[in-house]
């Protein structure tokens, strides 16, 4: 009989020490962890992580950060459900678990060379910012570089010193809306496809990559292919209830596909097809 | 193929000497219907049944059982539970042992499970072929009337004795050290193929119209059918179907805390994508939210999504969704035939 390779449970964490906690919004707060064991997380932008606070339980979280040379990354987390209030409760230097980094990323290499609109909506900004960050730390890889951000109101729009820094850079065009103003508000007031009127894009070369709730992909691909944006250079991350990471428990299925691992990161022409996927 | 003979006066002391030596699982009678259980005495198993109330994948993928186990301290070590204690099944239908097989892909596939993979390793499994039908199966159309693989011991009923079919060098060692055994004779393996005809026969009488191969792509021109709103209205959404399935694996993972606070389980559970919260997130999103498109989707994943990987439906005629769907709603057959009418 063989004996128990302990070690090799797919469901076991690593822990995690919380580093730094940084609230976003009333609702958001941003969590810098780093492995206990000092190896870096080795993600790729537009996975996701399986997130444990031990006696709560476990849940996916979209990884923030682009991939750090000092081993840190960061989840940016809505208070929504059980595991994230326990999460919220969390001071820094708290252990929490951390198994993955699971599923596909975006096409970072794909898109080497190319021009780029990131489109967000909400809190899809968060793994979103994953790639736009990496683009801005690797920026001579990339040609034009458009981001689209949009939210419900001025309260929920997250990431808000770094909104102003993309604001006021030269390299990149940033842009964004919210579909209802509110006190203090002097921006854009529309829904995120409000924007791409005010835009220019070279079809060809542009990867779209789009982010964000459910009812938004419908229209904001609309707007992409209004643009002239070829489908298969179009991408979505498509949030399901990935509960076991490994493409079992069956839980985060779009039809044939799950999400954690042929997933959460879609190009379009894989998925356009697929009854339940927008 | 290698067979051998018991006689029905050795068996018991067969089933004897394991229970002296192994833990045994097998099944028994409850309340007019068949269940697993544990088997502490020769008489209480039945290899004389037609189907069970919950199959055998109980065992290795168990309702509810603990993945991890930690405290709930700061830098306490988190301790996979991974089973491997050795134990016997006894009595296996060909059908139940054809969906074993399927969960031992699924379970292999991709990033193996050893939570599953231990407990099979260490199942020895003795099939056994059916002596009846239960009224809803249609495993023999389902091509599970016979299997050539997943058991280790296959038995079956001669009246007069068992034949045995060694289905692995473990079978053989168990047989050859517990059993009385006597060969069989060519006549004993005609005899064999003669019975299994017959059983295979009766069961023949519930089916698809139409070639089981092509229900995949029946599925495929059968989305927006009226026929799932019109089923589904009548769906509890209880998910006993997924329950009962023995090719149903999709679970939940929670953690449990003891009432000293100190200590906890994460546990995995079944769970079924009938049930109303299945695909649904935490910001309050449901991919699936009527009870059409969960009905839908369990036909779609045994008839559809999970071919690519088995190479076969999803499905192997136990026909226990059937007996056990209350409204009626969840038999197979019923339903790919109407679809199939169109």
């Amino acid at each position: 009989m063989n004996q128990p390779m302990l070690e090799d449970s797919p469901y076991l964490p690593k822990w995690a020490e919380i580093t730094r906690i940084e609230q976003l919004t009333e609702s958001e707060k941003l969590f810098e962890l780093r492995l206990v064991s000092g190896e870096p997380l080795g993600h790729t932008p537009g996975q996701f992580v399986e997130l444990s606070v031990m006696g709560i339980g476990e849940a996916p979280i979209s990884v923030s950060s682009a991939p750090a040379e000092n081993g840190v990354f960061e989840l940016a987390i809505r208070k929504i459900g059980n595991l994230t209030t326990a999460i919220h409760g969390s001071v820094t230097g708290d252990r929490v678990g951390i198994r993955g980094p699971f599923g596909t990323h975006f096409p970072v290499e794909e898109a080497k060379g190319k021009d780029l609109l990131f489109v967000a909506g909400g809190i899809g900004l968060i793994p979103l910012r994953s790639f736009i960050r990496f683009v801005l730390d690797h920026r001579d890889d990339y040609g034009e570089v458009i981001v689209l951000f949009g939210a419900k109101n001025p309260s929920e729009r997250i990431f808000l010193y770094e909104l102003e820094q993309w604001g006021n850079r030269e390299d990149i065009v940033y842009l964004d809306s919210v579909d209802k103003s509110g006190p203090g508000w002097q921006g854009n007031v529309g829904v995120i496809t409000t924007l791409f009127s005010k835009i220019h894009v070279d079809p060809s070369r542009t990867f779209c990559i789009v982010v964000g709730p459910p009812v938004m992909y419908r229209f904001v691909i609309l707007e992409a292919k209004a643009k002239g944006i070829p489908d298969r250079q179009i991408f979505l991350s498509l949030e399901r209830k990935m509960k076991c990471g490994i493409g079992k428990c069956g839980h985060c299925q779009i039809n044939h596909l799950y999400v954690c691992q042929d997933g959460p990161v879609f190009r379009y022409t894989d998925i356009f097809d697929l009854e339940e996927a927008l | 193929m290698e067979l051998q003979l018991i006689e029905k006066s050795d068996h018991d002391l067969f089933v004897q000497n394991l229970i002296n030596n192994y833990q045994v699982e097998g099944v028994k009678p409850k309340d007019g219907s068949f269940i697993y259980g544990s088997i502490k005495a020769p008489e209480e198993l039945c290899l004389d049944f037609d189907c069970t109330l919950i199959s055998p994948k109980k065992y290795f993928l168990p309702p509810k059982e603990a993945l991890l186990q930690f405290a709930l301290t700061p830098d306490s070590e988190i301790t996979p539970l991974i089973e491997n204690d050795p134990f016997i099944l006894f009595g296996v239908h060909p059908y139940d042992i054809k969906a074993i097989n399927q969960m031992d892909r699924i379970f292999a596939r991709g990033v193996p499970d050893p939570h599953y993979l231990q407990r099979r390793e260490a199942a020895l499994v003795i099939g056994v072929d059916p002596t009846a039908v239960a009224p809803r199966s249609f495993w023999a159309d389902m091509g599970a009337s016979t299997v050539s693989e997943g058991f280790d011991l296959m038995f079956t009923d001669m009246g007069e004795h068992f034949i045995v079919e060694i289905g692995t060098n473990r079978g053989r060692n168990l047989l050859e050290e517990h059993a009385k055994l006597k060969p069989a004779t060519t006549d004993d393996a005609r005899e064999r193929v003669r019975i299994r005809s017959r059983i295979s026969h009766i069961c023949k009488k519930r089916g698809f119209a139409f070639p089981k191969r092509d229900i995949p792509k029946l599925l495929e021109h059968s989305w927006n059918n009226f026929l799932w709103e019109e089923q589904a209205s009548k769906c509890l959404s209880c998910g006993t179907c997924n329950i009962v399935c023995p090719t149903c694996y999709c679970f939940d993972v929670e953690d449990h805390v003891d009432l000293d606070l100190a200590h906890g389980e994460r546990i995995r559970r079944w769970d079924g994508c009938l049930l109303q919260d299945f695909a649904a997130v935490a910001t309050g999103e449901n991919f699936r939210e009527t009870r059409a498109s969960r009905y839908r989707h369990r036909f779609f994943r045994k008839g559809h999504y999970l071919f690519e990987i088995l190479d076969d439906l999803a499905c192997v005629g136990c026909g226990r969704c059937a007996s056990g769907c209350l409204p009626d709603i969840a038999d197979p057959v019923n339903l790919f035939n109407k679809l199939k009418e169109g």
